[in-house]
């Protein structure tokens, strides 16, 4: 007979799916003996640093390399020219552009790689960018994106002109990039023609950097002998550098290695290749050394990878009752100079068109036009999944502008519109299959545990007192885990990823992956999954990512892809293991595979107690007693190619006190509920949570890069950039719910994004609501006390000096 | 981040220091480093020599002189909050003190430093002014004493002579019927005022025999609300008469528009810490 407790008990000692394991990777972090890219030091290592272009739009008109030449200790100074005969002066983009490498007769940003000199060490490397001397033909700035297609608009991309036909439309301005639509338009006008009730809301999604601890930076080392090129940087896709690498400069794939170490944070910001990586490869082929390139704070912030930027205009229509009719969304991004997005090559606008949230819309349209501007590149997914954050916040803004028109409390309507649970798999009206949900639960539980009604009312007394109260409400649904290689490729690449595993002889393992963590603790639940799948204590799984020599072939970790595709491949390969070690333990046991039952950690031979063997058993004898004509050994690879993306939600609500003096917002209560389907490690899911709404709230309050009308970027430091520490950070609570994903091998969806991307329209909601009662439909973000404070006045609301 | 090549020296006393101020041109006391390092990483400064104060003894301390507190020059933030001197005798310093940067610049940074630097956003210069402060300063002519008032002329320009050093700060002790006040607003921690403004304030009974109101990062420099002081000496005080002081606290700003705000709103939260920090002044003052 079973007896439970022993069960539970090696249940326990696996440490598998549940278990809220402690982080593998803590140890080394809080010791301080992580290993970052900076802290690699190589023989004869040399330094690249940039001289930048002080310049947003600029001819350049020379350049001299003398002094800088004549300082000892400097070895070269490379500029485009330099970089020309080797066609690496500029490079594609991940979007189907080209980017400068470095400064080709013109700057299009400020700050924009002009040259780079490759000194002893970082010191005389610094001084000597001072002494290049570039001389600068200043040109028309372009900063506003709205003005970038009007006819008398300076022109940037020279390179570009007369080019029509642009990656993915046709571009009817010289300073523009694509058109890309999804959905009906013509079904969608005439809903809106005839509809009860149209609303229309314009809102700008600033422009703000991911800004992790860690900067950008790599070393790179030829070896002239071997003709062999190794590479560390700080990657979030080190398998996809590896190709791009080996296309750029010819080296075969087989002889170049990309090692990402330890990472210090990405949030999308390392998904990019940048001109720092290209400079320091070809410093080293050319010197025969290694050479290091490290980016500082200003620079990360100035020119590496920039999220959002989206001046977006939400509309619905609707019935009386609130239910929505129709949706149209029109989007104006600003890409800066080059269209270096990261996103899945078929889709310009990432996946913007899951911007009908949450909500059951029978029609929509989304129009999109991407242009240039004196602005630096980028335009990644900032701890989000390709543009989610964006679609989140159109959908979650507007829904609420929708309920403050009908005098319909923001609950209501959402309960009224929401996607039922009998109606999942749901189809969007743009295209997708939201795999699993249950809102209205969800929603429920999150009014009840904060007891909305009671607040609503507070909320009234203290109108009445002439105080500042507002509730937020966000009930989003993200998209992640691209994804099904039909429609995503970076590349041509499909966006499938990996797990290889293997089994010694005496039942330990080590597994690898093509994705890489970057603080998600991957090290921890990739074994939590395994040892569920394979009956053996995750205590005894290593995990390795990131080193490509090593690693099968991955897209990486970002859009909270790892759980679900990577975690899914990990799943697929380990039941490959278990497969074939059952065959293994029938065959010790003398018995049809048909008759053993998998129990925990062992094969058992139904019905007959006793006779069992253990996984680590039957991993023994794979090495030296398998049944006849199977080959020995016990491992699998799996390359996972998701049918569908994972669909994961949550229900926030956030309640703010504003002081109308100061304009200073205190967030009283942030409730935050996500679904993600099954729950690995409860206690890193929670980290993520905190992790992702502290980064939401730096977003909503307090992070933009502001330019002026030079093109000068205002706010490039941390005295500036809002990098919230634990004084700011409010309490957060969590819950959850769990709604298994039907197509994921463990029902697993993906959280670490979900927190960002939910927590952000719901602060807005919040901020927003305090001033509802006053005929306020929108503010912009960051909702600093100074921009919160200018509301509060230009309503006459603070006391009069 | 990286700054240009400078020559390091260290200075064994206040006459060495002057000496080697002497013997080096352009050099640069260093302090706690905390304003100056920043400044030359990002290569606004360029001083070839550096000239290090930290190892001076007779710079650092805080004691009791009869009715006075001497404050070394090289006295920390954290030693501010930490001394019971001032806790019990000079709280105004130890709010203010609390309010600045962050843990690790409030360990190394300087009230000396502080005071002497020259940006606006500092918040001692302010203190100083609403304490009627006296500075003693050594030069290679020997000591002198400077009141703090009329010491600060403009952004990085104040009454600081060549190859002088800041040797001490003098304060009144806090006595019955005296109240301190002390509000900021920042965007964050780590981040210099919006505004701020310090308050000391002496009541005869009900009556404001004297009243200082000093303003951080509204102009070029540390000023006096003069004006406002004005429309509360001499009366007993009440929120009418704060409001009125209010606005000529809002007149005496003229601040520089930056990311923290446009002159409008900088001279507003002016006004509204001016209103706090009264308001809590005559609380203490009233016992
Ligand atoms: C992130 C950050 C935030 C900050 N926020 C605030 C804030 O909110 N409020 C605030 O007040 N300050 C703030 N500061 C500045 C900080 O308090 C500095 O420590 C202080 O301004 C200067 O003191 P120091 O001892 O570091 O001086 P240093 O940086 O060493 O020197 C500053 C200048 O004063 C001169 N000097 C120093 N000591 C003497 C002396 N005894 N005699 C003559 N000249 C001297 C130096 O030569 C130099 O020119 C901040 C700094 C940072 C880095």
């Amino acid at each position: 007979m079973d007896n439970p407790t022993e069960q539970q008990d090696r249940e326990d000692t696996l440490k598998g799916v549940g278990c809220s394991r402690r982080r593998k990777e803590d140890a080394r972090f809080v010791q301080g003996t992580g290993r970052y890219t900076d802290d690699i030091k190589l023989p004869g290592m040399l330094f690249a640093d940039m001289v930048r272009s002080p310049y947003a739009h600029a001819r350049i008109k020379s350049i001299n390399k003398e002094k800088a030449l004549a300082l000892p200790g400097v070895h070269a100074v490379l500029t485009a020219d330099d970089l020309k005969p080797l066609n690496l002066h500029w490079m594609p983009t991940l979007a189907g552009d080209v980017q400068a490498v470095l400064a080709d007769e013109k700057v299009h940003f400020q700050y924009q790689e002009v040259a780079v000199v490759i000194a002893d060490d970082r010191y005389i490397a610094a001084d000597a960018t001072e002494l290049v001397e570039v001389e600068y033909e200043e040109l028309e700035v372009l900063v506003d994106p709205h003005r970038a297609m009007d006819a008398d608009a300076p022109i940037l991309r020279e390179d570009l002109v007369g080019k029509m036909d642009g990656a993915h439309s046709v571009r009817v301005h010289d300073n523009h990039i694509f058109n890309w639509q999804a959905g009906e338009k013509d079904a969608t006008d005439r809903v809106f023609e005839q509809a009860e009730v149209t609303v229309k809301q314009d809102m700008y999604y600033p422009r703000v950097h991911p800004c992790p601890m860690e900067t950008c930076g790599c070393v790179a080392s030829y070896d002239k002998i071997n003709e062999h090129l190794t590479v560390h940087l700080t990657s979030q896709a080190p398998h996809v550098v590896r190709t791009v690498v080996s296309m750029l400069s010819g080296i075969p794939e087989s002889r170049v290695r990309i090692v990402s170490p330890d990472i210090g944070g990405g949030f999308g910001n390392k998904v990019g290749i940048y001109p720092g990586y290209v400079v320091s490869i070809v410093a080293s082929i050319v010197l025969g050394v290694p050479v290091k390139w490290v980016e500082d704070r200003m620079e990360n912030i100035s020119t590496t990878a920039f999220a959002r930027d989206y001046h977006m205009t939400g509309e619905i229509a609707a019935d009386s009752e609130g239910r929505i009719k129709a949706l149209r969304v029109n989007v104006l991004a600003d890409h800066g100079a080059f269209d270096a997005c990261a996103d899945p090559s078929k889709f310009p606008a990432g996946l913007m068109h899951i911007c009908t949230g949450s909500y059951d819309i029978p029609v929509a349209h989304l129009n999109v036009d991407g242009v240039y501007t004196n602005k630096a590149p980028g335009g990644v997914a900032y701890r989000c999944s390709f543009r989610v954050t964006e679609a989140v916040y159109v959908i979650e803004r507007t829904i609420d502008v929708l309920a403050q028109k009908l005098g319909i409390d923001k609950a209501e309507i959402r309960r009224r519109n929401f996607v039922k649970v009998e109606q999942f798999p749901y189809k969007t009206c743009l295209g997708w299959e939201l795999d699993s949900g249950d809102y209205h639960t969800a929603l429920e539980k999150v009014l009840n545990a904060v007891d909305y009604e009671s607040l609503r009312r507070e909320q009234q007394e203290k109108r009445a007192q002439g105080e500042l109260m507002g509730i937020g409400l966000c009930t989003f649904t993200e998209i992640v885990g691209a994804g099904p290689s039909r429609n995503c490729d970076i590349l041509g690449v499909g966006m499938f990823d990996s797990a290889e595993i293997r089994v010694h002889p005496t039942g330990s393992i080590i597994a690898r992956m093509g994705t890489i963590t970057q603080g998600q603790g991957h090290q921890t639940t990739y074994a939590q999954i395994i040892a569920s799948e394979l009956g053996i204590s995750s205590d005894d799984i290593s995990i390795e990512e990131g080193d490509t020599d090593t690693a099968p072939y991955g897209l990486g970790t970002y859009g909270s892809r790892s759980t679900p595709v990577g975690g899914a491949a990990t799943a697929v390969a380990a039941r490959k293991i278990r497969a074939k070690a059952q065959k293994i333990a029938a065959h010790l046991l003398e018995v049809s595979e048909n008759d053993i039952e998998w129990d925990i950690d062992r094969f058992k031979v139904k019905g007959v107690p006793g006779q069992e063997k253990t996984m680590k058993e039957v991993a023994w004898a794979a090495y030296n007693n398998v049944p006849e004509g199977m080959e020995p050994g016990l491992e699998a690879v799996d390359y996972y190619d998701p049918p569908n993306f994972t669909y994961p939600f949550g229900i926030y609500l956030c309640v703010v006190d504003i002081d109308k003096s100061t304009g200073e917002t205190s967030v009283r209560r942030f409730y935050a509920l996500d679904d993600c389907g099954t729950r690995i490690n409860p206690m890193i899911i929670e980290g993520q949570i905190h992790g992702g709404l502290t980064e939401g709230f730096a977003v909503a309050m307090g992070q933009e890069m502001p330019f002026d009308e030079q093109g000068n970027l205002l706010g490039n430091t941390l005295m500036d950039y809002f990098v919230p520490t634990f004084v700011e950070t409010p309490h957060w609570e969590t819950d959850y719910t769990v709604t298994p994903s039907p197509h994921h091998p463990l029902g697993a969806k993906g959280v670490a994004e979900s927190p960002h991307v939910g927590s952000i329209p719901c602060f807005t909601s919040a901020i927003v609501d305090a001033f509802s009662h006053l005929d306020v439909t929108h503010m912009n973000m960051p909702h600093s006390a100074y921009r919160v404070w200018q509301k509060v006045h230009e309503l006459g609301l603070d006391s009069p000096v | 981040m990286i700054p240009a090549q400078f020559e390091y020296h260290k200075a064994t006393s206040i006459q060495d220091a002057i000496a080697q101020l002497g013997a080096h041109e352009e050099s640069k006391l260093l302090a706690g480093g905390h304003s100056l390092l920043p400044m030359m990483k990002l290569r606004f400064a360029e001083p070839p020599h550096l000239i290090d104060i930290n190892g001076i003894e007779e710079l650092r301390g805080i004691r009791l002189d009869g009715d006075t507190i001497c404050i070394g020059a090289m006295t920390t933030e954290n030693e501010l909050i930490q001394s019971e001197i001032l806790q019990q005798h000079c709280p105004l310093l130890v709010e203010a003190a609390r309010l600045v940067a962050d843990p690790q610049v409030r360990n190394r940074g300087t009230i000396g430093g502080d005071v002497v630097h020259g940006d606006p956003g500092n918040d001692h210069p302010a203190v100083m002014l609403a304490l009627d402060a006296t500075l003693v300063l050594h030069g290679p002519d020997g000591e002198r004493q400077t009141p703090a008032n009329g010491f600060f002329l403009g952004t990085y320009w104040n009454d600081l002579q060549e190859h002088e050093i800041l040797v001490e700060l003098r304060v009144p002790v806090i006595k019955k019927g005296v109240g301190h006040g002390y509000h900021k607003l920042k965007r964050k921690t780590g981040d210099y005022a919006v505004a701020a403004s310090p308050v000391v304030v002496e009541l005869d009974g009900d009556v404001c025999r004297d009243i200082r109101i000093a303003l951080t990062n509204v102009a070029p420099m540390a000023i006096r609300a003069e004006a406002a002081e004005a429309i509360l000496r001499g009366k007993a005080i009440d929120e009418a008469l704060i409001d009125q002081a209010a606005r000529e606290v809002v007149a005496a700003c003229e601040p520089a528009e930056d990311l923290r705000g446009d002159a409008l709103y900088k001279s507003n939260m002016a006004a509204e810490m001016a209103r706090r920090s009264i308001r809590a002044a005559l609380q203490q003052a009233r016992g």
